[in-house]
């Protein structure tokens, strides 16, 4: 990877109609950042990731992924160059197991997905490089259960468990504790925590434990710009943040 | 020449106008409310029947019998989306469409049973019967009705769709249902009001069509193609789509089949396969 | 071994079990040789059953398995038996090579295809596969001169099968023949199935979201099944063409297409082996009713049609599956 931020965009800019959703963002994540978004409802966060994802194009600007610009790419190749999201709802796959879930993840990262000459149970790293992640995640021991048959908190790990599998580089996570009942967010945190070095991250919160517990800068977005950017100790003590949104704000 | 290109206009016109009245309230309903109800065809059917019962065995004339096949077919619609349609709108679309396919078989098998399985003829009055000539074209009057009834039906429509609170309600759904929900909009009602009026709207095409293209129990099945090309080229939801999908079929299938008959109907649906595949959402609709 | 909650899981015992032939299974292609005991006189309409079995299994792996909803994969039946009929009828008519000719024919078509269908979902893609077929039909109806139009292609003399079985009336051959194709595609189509790209399929069926979003590039997927699923459709239909010697222009035709949906939805999406029951009831059940009123047998399929979706909305092998847990199960 070429030197500089693992995950930048400049100028990126989008709206519908007479609806702003973007206004020129600027940032950049340096590689191994631990970056939080946060900002009012209906501020643009998931919008962002959408934006950065590929799955909204923008009307101006550029993101670029470890130095190349990544912006006319489509999104699963821009998963495949490393750059992941998870949901801030649930979207997995209902009917398939956690195991099967994992593992298909697995074999898309490896290539292997599109292969139809021999069976799954064939693919044996594959499988055990799954029910490793699973493992890791307290997820093992109902991976044979069908996704919609597990508990949401679990599902909620299911969705990180996707996204590890993937091999991020840059990890993009949408609210993970979103709906998370106080008795299950234990795990999550592991989870978050466990997060492997190299990897960046920017995750979208609302739960300011988590926001100031994992994040060594926070990025604050209203109305679809960037407001202010620092550290946690000064975007609390920022009065113009407060305001806006810590003010008379719920917590997680 | 001319007379001749505008003959074929009008009446490829006054028939678009058929396939709008039969269409418009499928476009609004698979809208709202995404349930591919294949039976609206049937409806139409319904209300064609309701018109030849009344006026073979009860003796009423033609115009009368206009309302009461509108109002059967909302009628009968309503019964089946509370009794059955609702239990499907979570269901997958496959599942929807063979439902709705099994009620177009048995309600041609019905009405091949009650009525058989020849064309029924009906009796316009005389008042809408013979033409004008008008600068060489000929001008049926039949076809002229059709066209008005078609004109103030749509602007009746874009009225209550623009202008009353319950259009209002609707365009809402249409956009956003849960939204439109989370807004206290009673999505249920709207859409049962909608589905019957749109119903009522095929019933009342049905009965229209009689004197054009003949009614036998297949209407059902072979108007829903057409009804289902005219949705899916203007665009789910959208009257404007609907009334500008329906003519430009109209006019493409009376001038083909005049001009080409050898294409048939190969040349509608190349067209409509080619304008889907640039444009999946149609012409006028947001998915 | 598997545990719903609790237990220790392994992981590749838990998926190989998923995979392994079940007893029911191998006693079911050992009953399909029974007819050749058992009913020697309907062998004629085994091998129509087999030949709509092998349709349904590819349309299965479209609809079941990747959920494009087509009412045109008629299309492809259509194309492979009128290209091993005109080939039979032109002089050569040797069958494994037509049968290859046909599949050859599809395949191209059903990629051609298949690259607008994949483009589009719900609605555009029902009017797609709609149109795509009536397109076909009106096609082979006005070029009468090859295809025979409404008459039909006349004239198709196979040769006997490996120079040996004669094409007869009895129908030995012909039963032989078609199970044959169809055990050999159902190999293909359960080892397609159960592989990754099948697993990837119903990942896209199952949440199409989520699949880019794991780096899976969807339309490439769909459009490799789809122009499988199109060569296996060409199969049946050049077997058809083989078998009974003639091909109409049904076989292009709405009708097919929708019998065909309603034999999987009769059995159950998602398990190969519905569209094989389907098949079976419906097939069998049309020859039995066959001097009904046409019309009353499509008013008891449209009230099964009702029944099933709203009933048994997994058809009987679903309905079957809750009752006997993970035995049945071939996806």
């Amino acid at each position: 990877m070429s030197g500089g931020p693992a995950l930048a965009t400049s100028g990126l800019n989008k709206s519908f109609g007479s609806l702003v959703v973007a206004r020129d963002i600027e940032i950049a994540l340096p590689e191994g950042a631990r970056y939080a978004l946060i900002g009012p409802n209906g501020a643009g966060k998931t919008t962002l990731i959408n934006l950065i994802t590929g799955m909204l194009r923008p009307d101006a600007g550029r993101i670029l992924l470890g130095g190349d610009d990544i912006t006319a790419l489509a999104p699963d190749a821009r998963v495949k160059r490393g750059l992941v999201r998870t949901f801030q709802i649930n979207t997995l796959f209902p009917h398939l197991s956690a195991l099967e879930s994992v593992t298909l993840a697995v074999c898309e990262r490896r290539g292997e997905a599109a292969e139809w000459s021999r069976r799954l149970p064939a693919y044996r790293d594959a499988i055990d490089e799954a029910y490793g992640i699973l493992a890791q995640l307290r997820l093992a021991d109902d991976c044979a259960r069908p996704t919609h048959a597990l508990a949401y908190g679990q599902q909620r790990l299911l969705e990180i468990a996707l996204a590890l599998a993937t091999g991020p580089k840059v990890l993009l996570l949408d609210e993970p504790a979103a709906g998370v009942p106080r008795g299950e967010s234990a795990a999550l945190f592991e989870a978050i925590a466990g997060l492997p070095e190299d990897i960046t991250v920017l995750f979208i919160e609302h739960d300011m434990n988590i926001v100031f517990r994992f994040a060594t800068r926070i990025i604050v977005l209203v109305r679809g710009a960037v407001l202010v950017e620092g550290t946690p100790d000064e975007i609390a003590a920022d009065p113009v943040v407060r305001e806006v949104y810590l003010g008379g704000a719920h917590h997680g | 020449m001319i007379s001749q290109i505008m003959g074929v206009l009008f009446d490829g016109f006054a028939y678009g106008m058929l396939l709008f009245l039969l269409s418009v309230g499928l476009s609004v309903t698979l809208g709202l409310m995404n349930f591919t109800n294949l039976a609206h065809g049937s409806f139409a059917m319904l209300g064609g029947y309701v018109t030849v019962t009344l006026m073979r065995d009860a003796g009423w004339p033609f115009l009368l019998t206009l309302p009461v096949a509108f109002v059967a077919a909302a009628v009968a619609s309503v019964a089946f989306e509370r009794t059955l349609f609702r239990r499907l709108y979570r269901a997958t679309e496959l599942n929807q469409v063979l439902f709705t396919i099994g009620l177009v078989f048995v309600m041609a098998a019905a009405a091949a049973y009650v009525f058989g399985t020849v064309a029924q003829p009906v009796r316009v009055p005389d008042y809408l019967n013979g033409s004008f000539r008008i600068g060489g074209i000929n001008f049926a009057v039949y076809r002229l009705f059709l066209i008005g009834m078609a004109l103030v039906i749509t602007v009746l429509l874009v009225i209550g769709l623009e202008m009353t609170r319950f259009g209002a309600q609707v365009r809402a759904a249409v956009d956003n249902q849960r939204m439109a929900k989370g807004l206290g909009i009673d999505v249920d009602t709207v859409f049962a009001v909608t589905f019957a009026l749109g119903s009522g709207l095929a019933g009342l095409g049905g009965a229209l069509a009689i004197e054009i293209v003949g009614l036998d129990p297949s209407f059902g099945f072979q108007y829903l193609v057409y009804v289902l090309i005219v949705v899916a080229v203007g665009g789910l939801g959208s009257i404007g789509g609907s009334f500008l999908a329906a003519t430009l079929l109209g006019v493409s299938d009376v001038a083909g089949k005049f001009y080409v008959p050898q294409l048939g109907a190969f040349l509608i649906y190349a067209i409509m396969v080619g304008l889907l595949f640039f444009r999946p959402a149609g012409l006028f609709g947001k998915r | 071994m598997a545990g719903p909650g609790g237990a220790r899981v392994d992981p590749h015992a838990w998926l190989a079990r998923q995979t392994r032939w079940s007893a029911p299974e191998i006693a079911f292609w050992l009953a399909a040789l029974l007819p050749f005991v058992l009913f020697p006189t309907y062998l004629t309409l085994a091998s129509q059953i087999a030949i709509t079995a092998l349709f349904a299994v590819s349309l299965d792996l479209i609809l079941g398995y990747a959920g494009i909803i087509s009412l045109g994969h008629a299309v492809y039946f259509g194309i492979g038996a009128y290209t091993a009929g005109l080939i039979a009828k032109h002089g050569w008519g040797e069958p494994i090579t037509g049968l290859i000719a046909g599949a050859v024919a599809a395949t191209v078509v059903g990629y051609l295809t298949g690259l607008i269908v994949v483009r589009v979902r719900q609605l555009a893609l029902l009017m797609i596969t709609l149109g795509l077929g009536f397109l076909a039909a009106e096609a082979a109806n006005s070029m009468g001169r090859i295809t025979g139009g409404a008459d039909g292609l006349q004239g198709v003399r196979v040769w006997d099968l490996f120079g040996a079985f004669e094409f007869d009336l009895y129908g030995y051959t012909a039963y032989g023949y078609s199970l044959a194709a169809l055990f050999l595609v159902f190999l293909l189509s359960r080892r397609l199935v159960h592989s990754p790209f099948g697993l990837s399929l119903r990942g896209i069926r199952e949440n199409q979201r989520r699949m880019p979003a794991i780096g899976a590039p969807n339309r490439a997927r769909l459009l490799k099944v789809y122009t499988i699923a199109a060569c296996f459709a060409g199969i049946a239909g050049a077997l058809l063409a083989q078998t009974t010697q003639t091909v109409s222009l049904e076989t292009l035709g709405f009708q097919r297409s929708a019998d065909v949906a309603v034999m999987l939805i009769l059995g159950g999406t998602g398990r190969l082996y519905g569209g094989i029951i389907g098949a079976v009831i419906f097939m069998i059940a049309r020859d039995q009713l066959a001097d009904m009123n046409p019309q009353y047998w499509y008013f008891w399929i449209g009230l099964l049609l009702m029944a099933v979706v709203l009933f048994l909305p997994t058809g009987v092998l679903g309905g079957l599956a809750r009752l006997v847990p993970q035995r049945w199960r071939t996806a």
